[in-house]
Formats: C-alpha cells, structure tokens, sequence
C-alpha cells in the first residue's frame, strides 16, 4: 500500500480522535481545572491552617508525582475502593486536578503580583475582601497570568494522549490502531504528531491575540 | 458640585462630631507605632496632621478608615455604634466594624492607586455603581460634572498610564468624592507629584475644604495647612505633642519638639513649603 495513500486514508480518523477526544477533552479538563486552581490558589493564601495547608499538600502530590500514575490510581487504583469511573470522567477527574495543581501556584503568584495599593484602593471605595478580589484583583492577576497559562494549555493538550492508556478513544488512541494493523508506524505517528503541533499552533496565535487585548491599559516602552 | 454642600461650621455654631476617636494604639510587632492617640473631627473643618517621617500620619489615618485596624482604642462615628478594637470580636465582627469605617471615608493616596485596567470614568463610577448600587447613568452624569470641576472631563475614557501625576491625582480626587462620604482622607496627595502641579491640587482641595467638606489631610504642605486648616496635630513618636489652630501652631508653637521640626521644615534645604494656591 502507497504510504502516501495510508496517510490521505488516515487523516480522517485522526482528525475525528482530535475533535471527538483530544479536543473536547482538552477543553473540559481545562475549564474544570482552571476552577479547581483558582480555589487551590485562595485556599493556599488564607491565613487558616485548615485551608492553607490541605492545598500546599495537594499542590506537592499533584507536582511531585507523574501525571500518567495519576491516571492510572484514579483509573485502576479508585474501582478497588468501590468507584468507579468510566474512562472519560477518568481522564477529566485526573487531568483537571493535574492542571488545577499546577495553575494553582500560577495563579497564586498572579494575584501577589498585583501592588497590595490596588487592594486599599477596592477598599476605600467600599469594597470588601471578596468583591475586591473579584473586581479589581482578579481582572489584572488575569493578564499576567495569560502566558504562563497559555503554556498550561498547551501542555495539557499534549498530555491527554496520556488518557489514550486508560481507554479514551483520542487522537493518539486513533493512531495506535491505525498503526498497528498498517505496521506503518513512521507515517502514522508522524501524521498524529502533526496533527498535535497545528493544534498547539492555533492556540499560540490565540494566546497572542488575548494578549494583545489585555495589554490595552499598560504603558508601551 | 451635585452635593449640596454642607454648611461649613463657624466658631459660633455648635460643632457637629463626624468621627471621634480615642486611645488610638497601633503596633507592627514588637514596635508600638501610635500610643493612644485622641482625635475629633468636626463637620465641616480640615484637620491638618503634621510630624516628621514614621511618626505615625498615614497610620493613623488608616486607623481611621479601617485600612489597619488599631489593636487599642474607640472609634466613634456620628450615628453608629462605637467601634472598641480592644474587645475581643469575632472575625466576621471585626469585618463588619471595618466595614462600617470604610464606608463612612473616601481616601487619597500619595501614589494614586487609581486601577489601570480601567478607564478615568469605570475608575469614578466602580464605588458608586458596583458597591453603592446607584443606577448606572446617573453615576456616570456625576461623574462627568466631578471631572469637569477638576478640568479632565476631556480624560473620561483614558487609561490611568496616560495620564499625568496631577491628572492621575485629580481623578483619585474625584473617585473619592464620587462616593459621597461622610469624611475625606488624603495621604500626602502632593508628595509625588512635579512643584509646578502641586498648587493646582492644592487648589482644589481648598475648594473641597470651602465647599464644606470635612478633611483629614496628612501634609508637608505648611502654606496649604496655614490657610485651610481649622485644626492642626503635630505628631510625633506615635504621640500628639501638640495640637491648636494654625495661628497658635505656627506663629506660637508651645512645644519644643513642635518648634524644632517646624524650624527644620522651614529652613532652607528643607522640604520647601509649597506656595500658597492661587
Ligand atoms: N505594615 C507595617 N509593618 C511594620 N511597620 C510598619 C507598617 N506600617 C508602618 N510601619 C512603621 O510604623 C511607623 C510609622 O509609619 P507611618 O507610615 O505611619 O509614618 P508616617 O508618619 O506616615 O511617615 P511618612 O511621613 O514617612 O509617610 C514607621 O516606623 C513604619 O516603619
Ligand atoms: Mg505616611
């Protein structure tokens, strides 16, 4: 078989993988995560020791241990304690908090960074703790956090081929299965790695133009 | 301006206390920066603190405001509970007297703190709108005729990095009268800012102060404090050493300390006092 034919042949099935697994997947476990990080984040700020310090241990676990074992204690591991999860709440579950861990400290960081004058600015005007944090802090910690979120992103789109070892039929998944009845491993994984990369391309873009938007109210050099 | 001005008060008629306080004691630490402070302010006047670098000014006045709640002392506001920080409260408790104290003030800071990513008019209107829930429109109709009496109504849809110290300074005026509150605080508002621009927001604090608002302005500004003062505290060390009008303060200081640091500010090579407003 022409590999040039296999490869024309198998763009349709990867793409499919891409934008009924990878993609969808990508998304949930992100908005998911970004959720999980933002409340990490506060816990891991307050002043009391029953918040602050079950998120610093949370935070260490998720860092200090390899995503694809996370996988695979909430996969394999969990069902032994009575839950069970199919493999796409699985992957969301484990994906999300892997995410959650690691933007949590992104965006803790973020927040210090906005000058503490623009807290006592939210509070002379009347605002208190919550409504500060919502309305003035948050909105700037936002554009600061942009890149180094961005690289969050892209990382986790990469990171779901891991879900392809738990059952989620994803782009990597798809690849696998072509791979393995054509034997034309180089074609079909360079193909799936294509695929992956013009994914990660659109969003660099996107993560510039959302820059650019946000940098509107600072000073240019 | 859309506030009826208030009536300023004369030394005839009796002098209404807006905000009371007494035993103010404020620590960082081990280190003891106000050690019981007493302070009335009157509606209508302008209360001048003066005193020399770390003496206790922008402490204090963010004791009042609840920016940095005391560890000691009462807080009185007209018409409110006084607010005892020696007792010991719950934490939703002491966020409600807190709460209290900050919506009785609007406060002006040395270096602005207007918020960059809005517009000179979302910074006016965010009190006004978001925390005091007035209706939209008519908080931006206010806000326009505030900035217009400060000459920047052309500057409504600028971001804060366009604009110029004075300019930035002038909406953080104006983002505090908008609010309409009891009781005005300025830290050092002319301290950061060019000697050529100081006189013009020197200017409009004097009109605020005809106009019958009541201030608390912590200033270097000795002119400023001499013509619009109707009180003036010297602190020092955390404490009051003096307190008087500013024709006893200035031309007869009785304290020592008093004397000295007014010497020293008057010198030349000291802070300048800036020239009187125009
Ligand atoms: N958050 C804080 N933590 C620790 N120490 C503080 C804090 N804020 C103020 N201080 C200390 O309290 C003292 C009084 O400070 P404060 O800012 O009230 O002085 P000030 O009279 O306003 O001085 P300046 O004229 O320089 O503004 C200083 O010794 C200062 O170092
Ligand atoms: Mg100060």
């Amino acid at each position: 078989m022409d590999v040039w034919q296999l490869a024309w042949d198998s763009l349709g099935p990867l793409l499919r993988g891409a934008a009924l697994g990878t993609i969808p997947l990508t998304l949930a476990s992100f908005a998911l995560g970004m959720v999980l990080a933002l409340l990490i984040a506060l816990a891991r700020m307050s002043p009391l020791p029953a918040l602050h310090l079950p998120a610093r241990f949370l935070i260490s676990v998720i860092r200090g241990t390899p995503l694809l074992v996370q996988l695979f204690v909430v996969f394999f591991g969990l069902p032994s304690l009575g839950i069970k999860l199919e493999p796409w709440p699985s992957a969301i579950f484990a994906l999300s908090l892997n995410v959650g861990g690691y933007a949590a400290e992104t965006i803790r960081a973020a927040i210090l960074s906005v000058p503490a004058g623009q807290w006592e600015a939210g509070y002379t005007i009347g605002m208190s703790r919550a409504l500060t944090l919502r309305r003035i802090i948050l909105p700037q910690a936002a554009r600061v956090s942009v890149p180094p979120l961005s690289n969050t992103f892209i990382g986790l789109v990469k990171d779901t081929s891991l879900a392809s070892l738990i059952l989620v039929n994803e782009l990597f998944r798809e690849a696998q299965r072509i791979a393995a009845f054509s034997l034309q491993f180089m074609v079909i994984y360079i193909e799936a790695a294509a695929v992956y990369w013009v994914i990660c391309l659109a969003l660099s873009f996107a993560q510039g133009r959302l820059e650019s938007r946000l940098d509107r109210y600072v000073a240019h050099a | 301006m859309s506030r009826m001005p208030e009536p300023t008060a004369s030394a005839s008629a009796p002098r209404e206390t807006v905000l009371s306080a007494q035993g103010i004691r404020t620590s960082f630490g081990e280190l003891t920066v106000l050690h019981g402070v007493d302070l009335e302010v009157h509606r209508g006047c302008v209360t001048v603190l003066i005193g020399p670098s770390g003496s206790g000014k922008t402490t204090l006045l963010r004791a009042l405001n609840g920016l940095t709640p005391p560890q000691q002392g009462v807080i009185g506001l007209s018409g409110e509970e006084p607010i005892d920080f020696g007792a010991a409260l719950t934490r939703r408790a002491r966020e409600a007297q807190r709460a209290v104290l900050r919506d009785a003030s609007g406060m002006v800071f040395q270096h602005y703190n207007l918020f960059p990513n809005k517009t000179v008019l979302q910074n006016v209107v965010e009190g006004p709108v978001v925390v005091q829930k007035r209706p939209r429109a008519d908080a931006e109709a206010e806000a326009r005729q505030l900035l217009a009496r400060v000459g920047i109504e052309a500057k409504e849809d600028a971001y804060p990095f366009e604009l110029s110290g004075g300019q930035q300074q002038r909406v953080g005026i104006v983002r505090a009268l908008a609010l309409r509150p009891r009781l005005l605080l300025f830290d050092e508002p002319t301290s950061s800012l060019d000697p050529e621009i100081v006189g013009d927001v020197l200017a409009i604090m004097k009109e605020l102060a005809d106009e019958g608002w009541t201030m608390v302005v912590v200033t270097h500004e000795l002119a400023f404090a001499r013509e619009v003062a109707d009180e003036v505290l010297f602190l020092d060390h955390g404490v009051v050493v003096e307190r008087g009008s500013p024709a006893e303060l200035f031309t007869a200081p009785r304290e020592p300390r008093t004397r000295a640091f007014l010497e020293r500010l008057l010198r030349p090579g000291g802070t300048p006092p800036a020239p009187p407003p125009p």
